[in-house]
């Protein structure tokens, strides 16, 4: 088995406000290796995002009490100094946002955007730079990229905005990219373009990527494997065939039925019943099983532990769909 | 430029603003204000007034401050005395094209200085945390308990008065605005994504506010000094009239007004000139300070 490129163990996140804290992520493990592509599927608020940005440690310092362990190609993220964070930022973890057109800087053309941060992590001249922040462009098919150079974000329509961003964040050749909802705000054609792009960059530079969506399609799409968030918890991981074909916890077959692909017009939806915990108090037990229609008494009293219903893949679940009960689980030590 | 398009002529035929250089966001500024009637006004009539203060000394036809007990008080036309002449028989066109310079001087080096400062404070306060916030922030609120002019007035009557003595005052009373507009803007910018973009392509906090934020403040705050300019050249003209400016017999709009006042019975159109003067330099910034802003709203484009 070869080195992890992103190991994460039992990660807790709490934001620490003027109110009650709020347990953002509780006990999330993951792992990712080199060249593979994770996708974090949940709803809002489910703690993707959280998962994302404790990665590369851009929480809130102040207010973000974190616990558990992140280790990025054999290094403790957490226990980075600023400016060991700040070299790695950008040159071998990079991130790609939902909203290009927010995380582009309106005052700056895109080339001169994607020149300041190749020179921060790979020095050069300003000509240089630009050359590379051309030949990037042109990697991520920005038509006319010499004239797109000196465009500014306004400028351009939100599917090029997304791939000046990919350019951008690719332009340092980062190992891993993290990739938080880069097609919702997009249009369903140019999603999937983005999505192909994102593919074949993945391929082509052989770099990692964890992809966050609450889209069930653009997940089937792009993942190997896919981990599921609910209330801060992974509450199901595997391969994106396993987990999307044949769920094993209730939430991620629940989403799989809510979703409105193959239903005819006017038919109901079905929908989950019931609404996800408060965060500032969960219940002691799985903080699905209010919603859960296969829920046994043991649900309320504990968080269940993480059973390996086959191979590969992990559920935290005492009555895993299609598999043998609990009591039959194989505990994490033994897969 | 010219390569791309040698690339793909068929995808994007020459745009008809392709041949505009809009490399800078300030020379696309420049593009989109040249377009507008009132900010070309405002940028006609300054540039009259300015030229006229730069060459006052080829220009203007008689000495300001050299008067004769004959020509006193004399109407428009009055022996080559184009504008007449004030009280003391001084040449009034000679002495509105060199009062140009002083009026010129505080409208802009007030604001220009109140500008750095305030913008400064106004970054550390947006940027700085909560303890600078408040420290900076409630520091300027009390500057704010007193309305401008009498701040102004108070100011520069403690310092003595004088043309330096004026600019501080004028400095004082509008680093607090300044500071106003620069710190919720910095409030603004901080929380836009494209920060947290920045901080995860690796930039430091020093160069996160030197890129990111400073450019995305200049706009709000250069228009707002623009705007500030046209209540300088009035405020600095009331100075002058209440004899807390230039002192006599230095030339300067405001004082010219207040010498002549006594007259306004005798020639009236003479003593309204330098009035007339204050108005319009104040409408030709306030012309182009508009204009600026709605050259600098690039999203609205």
């Amino acid at each position: 088995m070869s080195a992890p490129l992103l190991e994460i163990a039992d990660l807790d996140v709490a934001f620490h406000g003027d109110g009650t804290p709020v347990q953002a992520l509780s006990g999330v493990s993951l792992r990712l290796d080199p060249g593979q592509v994770l996708c974090i599927i949940g709803e809002s608020g489910s703690g993707k995002s959280v998962t994302l940005r404790a990665m590369m440690r851009l929480l809130p310092e102040r207010r973000a009490r974190i616990g558990g362990q992140i280790s990025f190609a054999g290094r403790d993220v957490l226990a980075m100094t600023d400016r060991q964070l700040r070299a790695m930022r950008g040159r071998e973890m990079a991130m790609i946002f939902q909203e290009p057109m927010t995380a582009l800087d309106p005052v700056y053309t895109i080339g001169a955007q994607i020149a300041e941060t190749v020179r921060r992590h790979l020095g050069g001249t300003q000509a240089a730079a630009r050359a590379r922040a051309l030949d990037m462009l042109e990697r991520v098919g920005v038509p006319s990229a010499a004239r797109r150079l000196d465009a500014y974000p306004h400028e351009l329509s939100g599917g090029l905005r997304q791939r000046a961003m990919i350019a951008l964040a690719l332009s340092c050749g980062p190992q891993l990219l993290l990739a938080d909802e880069p097609t919702t705000a997009l249009d369903a054609t140019v999603q999937i373009q983005v999505l192909l792009l994102l593919r074949r960059l993945q391929a082509e530079l052989g770099m990692g990527i964890v992809f966050v969506t609450h889209d069930l399609g653009v997940a089937a799409e792009i993942a190997d494997r896919v981990a599921v968030m609910y209330a801060g918890r992974i509450v199901e991981e595997g391969s994106v065939a396993e987990v999307l074909g044949r769920p094993a916890h209730p939430y991620t077959a629940g989403l799989l039925a809510s979703s409105v692909e193959h239903v005819a017009p006017g038919a109901e939806i079905a929908a989950i019943p019931g609404a996800p915990p408060d965060l500032r108090a969960l219940p002691p037990g799985c903080s699905f099983a209010p919603r859960c229609r296969h829920a046994v008494a043991a649900c309320d009293a504990t968080v269940p532990p993480p059973v390996r219903p086959g191979p590969g893949r992990m559920a935290r679940c005492f009555t895993p769909l299609g598999f043998a009960p609990s009591g039959h689980a194989v505990e994490e030590h033994v897969a | 430029m010219a390569e791309g398009m040698s690339i793909a002529p068929a995808a994007l035929p020459a745009a008809p603003g392709a041949r505009r250089r809009r490399n800078t966001y300030w020379g696309e500024v420049g593009g989109k204000l040249i377009r507008q009637p009132g900010a070309m006004l405002g940028a006609a009539m300054l540039a009259v007034i300015v030229l006229a203060a730069i060459f006052a000394p080829w220009i203007a036809p008689f000495d300001p401050n050299k008067g004769s007990i004959l020509m006193r008080l004399k109407p428009f036309f009055f022996r080559g005395h184009l504008l007449g002449a004030d009280e003391l028989g001084r040449d009034m066109l000679s002495r509105l094209i060199w009062g140009g310079r002083i009026s010129l001087a505080m409208g802009v080096v007030p604001v220009l200085i109140a500008m750095l400062i305030g913008g400064a404070l106004g970054l550390t306060a947006g940027f700085g945390g909560k303890l600078a916030n408040t420290l900076i922030m409630r520091v300027m609120d009390v500057f704010y308990a007193f309305p401008s002019v009498l701040l102004a007035v108070a100011i520069a009557g403690a310092m003595g008065g004088g043309l330096i003595d004026g600019m501080i005052a004028l400095t004082l009373v509008f680093i607090p605005p300044m500071c106003r507009v620069a710190e919720s803007a910095t409030a603004q910018v901080r929380n836009l994504d494209f920060i947290e973009a920045a901080r995860a392509t690796g930039a430091g906090g020093f160069s996160i506010v030197r890129h990111h934020v400073i450019g995305n403040v200049l706009g709000p705050v250069t228009v707002y000094a623009s705007s500030l300019i046209s209540v300088s050249v009035l405020l600095s003209a009331g100075l002058s009239f209440l004899g807390l400016g230039v002192q006599p017999p230095t030339a300067d709009w405001g004082l010219m007004l207040s010498t002549l006042v006594p007259s306004i019975y005798v020639v009236p159109w003479v003593c309204a000139l330098p009035g007339a003067a204050i108005f319009l330099t104040s409408i030709a910034f306030g012309l182009l300070s508009s204009g600026l802003r709605a050259a600098m709203d690039m999203r609205g484009a």
